[in-house]
């Protein structure tokens, strides 16, 4: 059997998204459980709205990050430069739009995570999810600062695909959370 | 042999070694019972192995004799496999089945009306025990009456907790529930038999989990009855220990113990009303006489260190009379 | 068809080579290696001061123990010390071993020339390195701040609310808290290194079933820590919140569950158990073949059961729990799945003796060691099925008989596949032979020692000891068994101590041991003892599971009848 990085690449990544699934999942159960048993304070149906354009932002940069990984795989380094930032920009759109939720939620609404059970559940949860993007982000400027400088070229592009599963589950675990805090028990 | 008489449910009724071979309560019974068949089947299994990895071992060494050449080289075998594939199988059906009878006859039984009800409450390092059909609240001796099989009086009682996890275990009695804080539990006891049962806290608390002893008193009828009358009568008030009730109302003392029919109203510490009607204090950790009760007065740590008791810092007048006016409290 | 290639020179300096380079030149190859077999010496050498210092723990608890009303420790110092043992004990002792022997022999046995990602291997190990120096820095650090505490003392499982602050204040939690998280991360980076290695870098013709049952076992445990610690590493954050940022996931008086916290640290510990047995079983697997000169019987029924184990284990956690005030159909659930358990393990004793059957048997030290395993681990399963029937359990959970229970599968069973693997595998990795009358002598004391305390300690738990208790009332008739248990520690103290001996005085003075000594058959034989920095000079090209099998009887292969 060959002894292909990529290969090693990806099933390590897989690795990777198992172990923070079962991360994530123990703080979707704590979420769950704790629906409807805070013992005062704001409720989520008095306070969530659904966050639908930061959502689809997020969303719609795993297909931008498609489309890199496709430009990059067909050799188009510029095509692959316009839609790696596309998604960084994106990402960022996300997060800005989290900060502003939150800065509403603590000093409008009065909703910390010390205020009650939901509280502490909901900034975990995403919280946890929001530092995710953050690394994710990270990770994706340094490649694009990489290839601002002309250090990325179509050889690399197996690696980018590895890189690009993380963001892809970022984004998947995003699903769950939107699901779960601002449909499910709202 | 010191074990097999220490082990065997040789004398039934209440022992100070307390062994759950020594079954005393329906719930106790019914797992000792269950302990003997799980034990007989997997004394069985180790028989059976253990007997054919010492034969393996034994036979098939090699001998000083043999030549050089390797044994046969068998891979496996599907019969075999399967054999001792459904063979355990069914045990483990078997062991399940024996297991699901006595979980639903413990958890899920039906209490008679004239079930004593109970409910204790777990603190860090005491247990609380309130009958709410008298109208009490004692702490640390749990009285009940003896059940007689024919009419059973069972209790009833509610586990709590004030703080953190405990575990209430007189093993002679029953299994073990913990007390778990916003947590309602709940198990129940029989007692056939009439006399003094011991256990403690077997789920560790902090500090002092060790000496969070339980002493269970089963009552003949008459005697639980006597016992419940006293109870709740407030607080023997002697004119000759006033100083030292002084001592007690204008200290610290008021704001953590309970007694009825005075100022002192505190829950943080055990009910001290009626004091003098357990044999022992701090939770069994010392038996209850004058000489334990200056000390506990004046070093708790020196008893039970590391317990919530703080040391009062009473001069030795006011220890004295303090003590004093503990010991009225019948 | 194997290739018979020639033998390399190792690239490993001698012992007198060594010595006469600088200290500081040598110490700093070992501090930035990315080498699987000196990372997995690292690991093993840390796992093994560790336990030596937990042994030195229990050895404490033992001797305030061994009477009633003992005073020589303060309560709050044996609740620390019981807290440390277990702690240390399953992340610093036992997980490294386990890493230990993963690293230094996975490779090796699939024919590649080192893991997947060495450089995520070092970060590994140094994480896991540095997650025990933060635990054991709470000795001293514990009290820099004043009113902050020393060691943690919250057992090691620190259920809630103990953990919160208001009852554990000062730093002492958060020390337990950020050491294994610390470690946690080290210990994921790990799996994730051994899964993809073993999926990716097998050598030509090795497929699935043609792995030793050692690299199955190690990938079953690399899938159960991908799964399993990820629970506690949440658990633990979800307390930091609590202790730092006023959250409330185990806060009882705002309507948090103290319950919460023992589903996810079970949901991680029980699994867990499992990830420190299967690479006992994974050693025993491949030294019991070798000494009684057979394969191993039943070598795809042994892969299913291993697989099945590992599945089952994520599903009996709350066995844990069975006297948390659980439904009746709660308890029953986990008290089935929890006896559906027993069913592969028995299956994979009855294919070790099924191995034995037959052969011709060489009692060699880690033979020894193996049929020891065997027994101990019989009977630790057996309390075991004991523990698992639930009313049973409300009897004897959180009692002597579950500590004995569980040190009986420790102890007497990983600790003692542990030393079967040391004296089998110490000649390849140091090239030299140890002694065999030590050996002896380190088995017998060392067997003795552990029957006097463990086989005793369960008397107490029958007769209403519960754990975790610095001292206990002499009018219980615990006595006796107490001191007979805190007895054996003595013996087990010197056979180890002989074992230690022997490690080192073979290094200098032991028998050469060359490639093959012991006419065993999987790839690691065949290079040279110790191996070249690089493993393999050709990567083997493999038709069977025993290579070395067909490379020496070419006349009657394996691979004729697999």
């Amino acid at each position: 059997m060959p002894l292909s990085a990529n290969l090693r690449g990806k099933v390590g990544m897989w690795c990777l998204i198992i172990a923070e699934s079962a991360i994530f999942s123990i703080f979707v159960v704590a979420y769950l459980y704790y629906a409807g048993k805070s013992l005062s304070g704001p409720t989520p149906a008095q306070v969530l709205d659904v966050p639908y354009f930061t959502s689809i932002c997020l969303f719609s940069s795993s297909l931008t990050i498609l489309l890199a990984e496709k430009a990059l795989h067909h050799g188009n380094v510029k095509r692959f430069g316009v839609f790696w930032f596309l998604t960084i920009a994106l990402g960022v759109i996300f997060l800005i739009g989290t900060g502003r939720e939150w800065y509403r939620l603590i000093y409008q609404d009065g909703l910390t995570i010390s205020t009650n059970l939901f509280g502490t559940t909901f900034y975990s949860l995403v919280g946890l999810h929001a530092f995710h993007v953050t690394v994710g982000l990270i990770g994706l400027t340094v490649i694009w600062l990489f290839t601002l400088f002309g250090a990325v070229k179509q050889e690399h592009s197996e690696r980018i695909n590895v890189f690009a599963m993380y963001w892809h589950f970022v984004d998947a675990i995003w699903v769950v959370v939107l699901s779960v805090v601002y449909f499910i028990t709202r | 042999m010191a074990c097999g008489a220490t082990l065997s449910a040789a004398a039934a009724g209440p022992s100070p070694t307390p062994s759950l071979l020594n079954p005393a309560s329906t719930p106790a019974h019914d797992i000792y019972h269950l302990s003997l068949f799980v034990i007989a089947i997997c004394l069985g299994i180790f028989i059976v192995v253990f007997s054919l990895i010492v034969y393996a071992a034994v036979k098939y060494r090699k001998r000083p004799t043999d030549d050089d050449h390797e044994p046969p080289q068998i891979y496996g075998s599907n019969q075999v496999e399967l054999a001792w594939t459904v063979i355990p199988i069914l045990i483990v059906v078997v062991l399940f089945l024996a297991a699901a009878r006595v979980i639903h006859a413990v958890e899920d039984a039906q209490f008679p009306p004239n079930a004593i009800e109970v409910t204790a409450v777990g603190h860090q390092f005491w247990w609380e025990f309130q009958y709410p059909g008298y109208g009490f609240v004692t702490a640390n001796e749990l009285h009940v009456p003896v059940s007689n099989p024919a009419h059973p009086t069972p209790t009833h009682i509610v586990l709590l907790s004030a703080d953190t996890d405990h575990s209430f275990w007189v093993p002679q009695l029953a299994g073990k529930i913990d007390l778990i804080p916003n947590r309602r539990n709940e198990m129940w006891i029989d007692p056939h038999d009439v006399g003094h049962y011991v256990g403690q806290c077997a789920q560790y608390c902090g500090t002092q989990h060790a000496k969070m002893l339980l002493n269970v008193m089963v009552d003949s009828p008459e005697d639980f009855e006597k016992w419940t009358q006293q109870q709740k009568t407030p607080a023997v008030m002697s004119d000759q220990v006033v100083a030292g009730r002084k001592v007690f109302e204008t200290n610290a003392c008021m704001n953590c113990h309970t007694i009825t029919g005075t100022i002192a109203n505190g829950k943080f510490g055990p009910d001290l009303t009626h004091l003098m009607s357990r044999t022992t204090i701090a939770s069994g950790a010392a038996p209850n006489t004058q000489q334990n009760l200056l000390l506990w007065v004046k070093e708790p740590d020196a008893i039970k260190p590391g317990c919530l008791m703080p040391a009062m810092q009473f001069d030795e007048q006011d220890t004295n009379a303090v003590v004093a006016y503990l010991m009225s409290l019948h | 068809m194997f290739d018979a290639q020639p033998m390399p020179r190792p690239m490993v300096t001698t012992a007198e080579q060594e010595s006469s380079r600088p200290l500081v030149q040598v110490l700093h190859d070992w501090i930035i290696t990315v080498d699987h077999k000196r990372l997995g010496l690292m690991y093993f050498s840390y796992g093994i001061v560790f336990l030596v210092i937990g042994g030195v723990e229990a050895t404490i608890m033992r001797a305030q123990l061994a009477v009633a009303n003992n005073h020589l420790v303060s309560p709050e110092v044996f609740n620390r010390l019981f807290t440390m043992h277990g702690t240390t004990m399953i992340f610093f002792a036992a997980m490294p071993i386990v890493f230990g022997f993963a690293n230094y022999f996975v490779p090796l046995m699939i024919g590649a020339r080192d893991m997947a990602f060495p450089r995520l291997n070092a970060w590994g190990f140094w994480m896991s390195a540095l997650g025990g120096i933060i635990l054991y820095f709470s000795f001293i650090g514990g009290f820099g701040l004043y009113g902050a505490g020393s060691a943690p003392d919250v057992g090691w499982f620190a259920y809630a609310p103990l953990t919160s602050p208001a009852f554990s204040v000062g730093h002492s939690t958060d020390y337990w808290i950020v050491g294994l998280l610390v470690s946690g991360f080290g210990s994921i980076a790990t799996a994730l290194n051994v899964m993809t290695t073993i999926l990716c870098m097998r050598c030509p013709g090795m497929k699935l079933g043609r792995m030793p049952l050692f690299v199955w076992m190690n990938t079953v445990m690399a899938g159960l820590v991908l799964v399993a610690i990820g629970p506690l590493t949440a658990a633990q954050l979800m307390l930091l919140i609590d202790r730092y940022l006023g959250g409330h996931f185990f806060d009882t008086q705002a309507g948090g569950s103290a319950v919460i916290w023992m589903h996810f640290f079970w949901i991680f510990g029980h699994p867990e158990v499992y990830i420190l047995v299967l690479p006992a079983f994974a050693i025993v697997s491949e030294v019991i073949p070798v000494f009684s000169r057979k394969p191993i019987f039943g070598y795809s029924i042994m892969v299913a059961a291993t697989v099945s184990i590992g599945f089952i284990s994520l599903g009996v956690w709350a066995h844990h729990m069975f006297t948390v005030g659980m439904t009746s159909y709660a308890n029953a659930f986990f008290v089935a799945s929890t006896a559906a358990i027993a069913v592969p393990t028995g299956i994979k004793i009855f294919n070790w003796v099924g191995t034995m059957w037959g052969g011709k048997i060489i009692y060699k030290t880690p033979m020894l060691f193996c049929v020891a395993f065997l027994c101990q681990f019989l009977i630790a399963g057996l309390t075991g099925i004991m523990l698992a029937t639930a009313p049973f359990d409300w009897q004897l959970g959180n009692s002597y008989f579950v500590v004995a229970h569980f040190h009986y599968v420790i102890l007497g069973g990983i600790v003692m596949a542990v030393f079967a693997g040391s004296y089998y595998w110490y000649p390849k990795v140091l090239g030299k032979m140890m002694n065999e009358t030590l050996g002896k002598w380190h088995f017998w004391l060392f067997v003795i020692g552990f029957h006097l305390t463990f086989d005793f300690m369960h008397v107490p738990g029958l007769l209403g000891m519960p754990r975790r208790v610095y001292t206990y009332e002499a009018s219980r008739g615990w006595e006796i068994w107490n001191l007979i248990v805190s007895i054996g520690v003595i013996f087990q103290i010197i056979g180890i101590l002989l074992w230690v001996a022997d490690v080192i005085w073979s290094y200098y003075k032991g028998e050469i041991a060359g490639n093959d000594p012991w006419d065993a058959w999987t790839l690691e034989w065949h290079t040279t003892s110790p191996p070249p920095e690089y493993n393999y000079a050709e990567i083997p090209v493999i038709r069977s599971r025993r290579p070395l099998w067909d490379l020496k009887h070419p006349e009657d292969p394996d691979w004729k009848y697999e």
